[in-house]
């Protein structure tokens, strides 16, 4: 019994981690620019494609350091060429320019690297199980969890802590204020868009050594993300955090008892929200409204 | 002013595109007529975008090759055909639409499709309508050709319970009786495991089992459960990339010292697609390339591969197959239309050079199922080549594992 | 610049509405005869209208209302499956089952309205997503009831029966198209006949100026909850023939990729006119129809033209005629 619930904790840390990690970059998007990313899985599938090309060269530790950057580029590229031009028109533009997006990356994704599955190699070291009794804990999992909680205690730093992130965090609330100041709010949004651009990247090489690669790995990503997101609370980056870990830890609490219906749980949770608080979890009244 | 000059340039802009899409639209069936003998025109519904693509290419890919080849010899009737082939992306409005398409605008003779079962079987209600003749080469759904069976529709692909009755005795013969299930929730799912469950509970087998959404990713819970369970043999039901992710994870966890493996089908485009240690088991292929002791196929994978560079699966077999079966066809009933082919095909033995393996290979005329061997072995880690990836152990004959056209439910309703 | 522009409507002169009027219906009611010349198929104006109705419904919100909702294909396939189970289930009747499928539309998207109608611009995108795929979810779960992943079918559309006389619509040929054509235009009529009313009006009002019509004392809540609610269930309606033309219904009705396809077919068209989702959706259904035909990078193209769309044409087709014709 003790094995079971120290499983399904762990277990649901691990999902919730990679919810996270997705829908704080998506947060960091919408926060700023007022843009819904539909291509975030799509980027989450090239940063996993990318370090599957890399590793032959890089090794599997170069990949992983170099792809979520390269990924971070790309939106740089795209930020730059298409989401500039719709940053203050109506909200109905940007999600029509992302969705766009979407069907292009993954029909790109599936012309390049074909429409099979591809597996990625792991090194040996993280694919043993940590030890014979917790055989259902490999190496691989804790390093996940690992990576996610560095990536989310740099982000947050960051933004505390650095004076680009202090910008973001102001743009955020008010922007206008914050152009007024002499800051580059180009600069700044795009800069913000790499930022979530480089953490879907990132969980698309830990995802890939999990479940190997394929054109449509980040749909089934993106939802749990947008829950995640109004959960927590639109506007707030904790809120973001929290709601991500909650519904992780629903859906592998609920494949105890029943595990058809895993999924379902995420929505359930997502409609009593809306019903009792409407702004999520730790929203703010006003934020995007 | 400068923005109307600009809305101008738009509007020429937008007539452009739409004249010149308008002539595309005009000039297609004209240059059709225009060449002489009309072709005998078989369409072709597959999700090629989707989660299905990559067997939805392969069925495609098989399809063009026997096009080529019977060209070559003449074609069908004298004429020489043309396969038209349509994405129905994994959507069934798309298949109905497409299936319309082909059937009122292209004047198609002929079918096939759709990997997914619940296209095809949309489709067959819109062919049976129009009284085209219908093949669903990979398709597999039960009801197909069993309780929604038409006098339209012929199949070349296997029914689970043929899948699950073939591998079974075998898996009880080899490791035990006792079984614990990871099945997706949907219908293909259901009906596997109640087959796999039939054929077990006849040899005196016990089981236990989850089921499981269809794309779930992270296997652990159910494993753990399983590996509680301390079964003989994990049957892993589940399909396409979350079969693979399975695998991954049962071998990540050390599972196969404690039971074994098994399932109905592991196909080669899924096991070449699993790292060395996931590609193990012992599963069902419906057709397999590497058959050393029969000469037509060896000629006809040294032909696919020189033609496309790929060794053969059973799905590209499908597509090849589904061709020949309406060159036969015709060439029985001397026509193509619907109910001629469907009447000629009743019991039907495809020659030696389209069945590709050992014994008679007919289409059932009770049901219009294909009955062919089934190839029951291990999948291991490439040995000769890179698709050398399954070693046949049996081969049990469909009609053996099929039961009787009663069984399926299918009551045949000829059309008026 | 005069009243008429300001409030983006712009006024044609007296004689030319009807004109117009009657050149669309001329060329909806010709269909059979000039598509196939064309290398068309009736099928195809079949999906043409029915997307162009949801898309139109989607308009009151999106165009007329200034509301985005991004999960309108949820109150599309509710429709559909409710046609669907209707006939299948409880009863062989083809307008018994239209009824039952938009009013489950409708009143799904009536209750849901209540729970966001406050949020606005982005978040309300969101929320409408989210509960859209909810419905997805629901739909490919539930094996027993909706046929899950495989879809809903056996069932039919049955003929129709006005006392002595009989429709039958079973054939999917030039009658059934004639039947939708009928079906939509009395939506159609409908939608106009609220548009031009008292109601409608507030709604551009509402779109122009949020904060302004709140000043004037409109209970701007309500308004935008009532015009979610009604354009849930005209979108419904043209599920319920998305049904009855496919015979089934299957989950990825209700996903959120159709929701996208019903907006861009709203803005290619031009999202603040009342035909121009028709022609959107035409304009697309024909494209992707193409296309798709012609290369398996068929989702490049259809994601180029979204962006190039965006971009390049965000008034749309009849959007940029209106601008010139009101300069």
């Amino acid at each position: 019994m003790a094995q079971v619930i120290l499983f399904n904790v762990t277990n649901g840390l691990i999902i919730g981690a990679f919810y996270v990690l997705m829908a704080l970059g998506l947060s960091l998007i919408l926060n700023l620019s007022n843009v819904i990313n539909f291509a975030h899985g799509n980027f989450l599938a090239l940063g996993g494609y990318l370090a599957f090309t890399l590793s032959p060269t890089l090794g599997y530790w170069g990949a992983l350091l170099i792809s979520p950057l390269l990924t971070a580029l790309i939106g740089v590229v795209v930020e730059r060429l298409m989401i500039r031009r719709i940053y203050n028109r109506d909200p109905v533009y940007s999600l029509l320019l992302t969705f766009g997006l979407a069907f292009v990356m993954q029909d790109a994704a599936r012309y390049i690297w074909g429409p099979n599955g591809l597996p990625m190699g792991l090194p040996d070291a993280l694919a043993q199980p940590v030890t014979v009794d917790l055989f259902f804990i490999t190496w691989y999992r804790i390093f996940m969890v690992t990576i996610v909680i560095v990536a989310v205690i740099g982000l947050f730093a960051f933004l505390r802590y650095t004076r680009i992130g202090l910008r973001i965090r102001a743009g955020t609330l008010d922007l206008e204020t914050v152009a007024s100041l002499g800051v580059n709010v180009r600069h700044l949004r795009t800069f913000n868009f790499a930022v979530g651009c480089l953490l879907a990247g990132l969980s698309g090489v830990l995802a890939a050594g999990q479940i190997g690669l394929n054109p449509n790995m980040g749909d089934d990503l993106l939802m749990p993300s947008f829950i995640a997101i109004i959960v927590g609370g639109v506007g707030s980056l904790i809120g973001t955090l929290f709601g991500g870990l909650l519904i992780g830890m629903a859906a592998a609490l609920t494949t105890v008892f029943y595990p058809a219906a895993s999924e379902a749980v995420i929505y359930a949770i997502l409609m009593i929200v809306l019903l009792i608080r409407p702004r999520g979890l730790l929203g703010e009244e006003g934020m995007l409204s | 002013m400068s923005q109307v000059t600009l809305s101008v340039r738009r509007r020429t802009f937008l007539k452009a595109s739409l004249a010149l899409g308008a002539s595309q639209a005009v000039g297609a069936p004209f240059v059709i007529r225009a060449l002489g003998d009309e072709p005998v025109k078989i369409g072709m519904v597959n999700p090629l975008t989707g989660v299905l693509s990559a067997l939805a290419q392969s069925e495609v890919d098989g399809a063009k090759h026997a096009e080529a080849e019977i060209n070559k010899k003449g074609g069908i009737l004298g004429r020489q055909v043309q396969l038209l082939v349509e994405d129905s992306a994994n959507d069934v409005g798309t298949g109905v639409q497409k299936t319309s398409k082909l059937i009122d605008r292209d004047k198609v003779d002929v079918i096939l499709g759709d990997v997914n079962s619940g296209i095809a079987y949309a489709m067959s209600q819109v062919t049976s309508e129009k009284k085209v003749f219908h093949i669903v080469p990979g398709g597999h759904t039960d009801p197909i050709t069993g309780t929604n069976c038409k006098w339209n529709v012929f199949r070349v692909c296997n029914t689970t319970t043929m899948d699950a009755s073939a591998v079974t005795p075998e898996l009880v013969k080899r490791f035990g009786k006792k079984w614990f299930f990871i099945t997706p929730d949907y219908a293909y799912g259901h009906t596997l495991q109640d087959a796999f469950i039939k054929a077990l509970t006849k040899l005196g087998g016990t089981y236990d089992g989850d089921f499981l959404p269809i794309n779930n990713t992270d296997f652990s819970a159910t494993l753990i459960k399983a590996r509680a369970y301390k079964p003989n043999v994990l049957l892993n039901n589940m399909g396409g990339l979350t079969q693979i992710n399975c695998m991954k994870q049962f071998t990540q966890f050390g599972m196969q010292k404690q039971m074994a493996l098994g399932g109905a089908l592991f196909e080669l485009e899924s096991i070449k697609g699993c790292p060395p240690e996931a590609q193990t088991g012992w599963w069902d292929m419906e057709w397999w390339w590497n058959q050393p002791n029969v000469p037509e196929v060896v000629k006809f994978v040294a032909d696919y591969r020189a033609a496309t560079k790929k060794t053969p699966s059973a799905r590209d077999w499908f597509g090849y197959v589904s061709m020949h079966t309406v060159r036969l066809g015709a060439e029985k009933a001397k026509s193509l239309e619907g109910p001629k082919l469907a009447a000629a095909l009743q019991d039907f033995e495809l020659p030696p050079d389209v069945a590709l393996q050992p014994g008679k290979v007919r289409y059932r005329a009770g049901d219009h199922e294909l009955m062919p061997n089934i190839f029951v072995g291990e999948a291991h880690p490439p040995k000769s080549g890179a698709d050398d990836v399954f070693t046949v152990a049996a081969l049990v004959p469909g009609e053996e594992a099929a039961g009787s056209v009663a069984d399926t439910g299918c009551t045949m309703v000829q059309p008026t | 610049m005069s009243l008429a522009t300001l409030t983006g409507v712009a006024r044609f002169p007296e004689g030319r509405r009807p004109l117009v009027l009657i050149a669309i219906w001329a060329v909806l009611l010709t269909v059979p005869f000039w598509l196939p010349l064309l290398g068309g198929y009736t099928a195809l104006a079949g999906r043409v209208l029915v997307f162009g109705l949801a898309a139109m419904g989607l308009n009151m919100l999106l165009g007329f209302t200034g509301v985005l909702s991004f999960g309108h294909a949820a109150y599309f396939g509710l429709g559909a499956y409710g046609a669907g189970l209707t006939l299948r289930y409880l009863v062989h009747s083809t307008p018994l089952a239209m009824l039952a499928g938009t009013l489950l539309g409708g009143l799904a998207g009536t209750l849901f309205g209540m729970l966001i109608v406050r949020r606005r611009g982005v978040y309300f995108a969101m929320c409408t997503i989210a509960f859209g795929q909810l419905w997805y979810y629901l739909a490919y779960s539930w094996n027993s009831f909706t046929g899950g992943f495989d879809g809903l079918r056996d069932f039919h559309r049955e003929a129709v029966g006005f006392g002595p006389l009989t429709l039958d619509i079973t054939d999917a040929g030039t009658p059934f198209y004639y039947f939708l054509l009928a079906i939509f235009a009395a939506a159609v009529a409908l939608m106009g006949l609220l548009l031009r009313s008292p109601f409608g009006r507030t709604l551009l009002a509402i779109r122009e100026n949020e904060r302004r019509a709140r000043s004037l004392g409109i209970p701007v809540e309500r308004h935008i909850w009532l015009s979610f609610s009604i354009s849930c269930f005209f979108t419904a309606l043209a599920g319920t023939l998305y049904a009855l033309l496919n015979n089934f219904a299957d989950p990825l009705a209700l996903h959120y990729s159709l929701s996208g396809y019903f907006v861009v077919m709203t803005v290619i068209g031009g999202m603040r006119t009342f035909w121009g989702p028709l022609l959107g959706a035409a304009v697309f259904v024909v494209l992707q129809d193409y296309i798709s035909s012609m290369t398996v990078n068929w989702m490049s193209f259809i994601g180029a033209i979204f962006i190039l769309v965006v971009l390049f044409f965000p008034r749309g087709l009849l959007g940029t005629r209106r601008r010139i014709a009101a300069t």
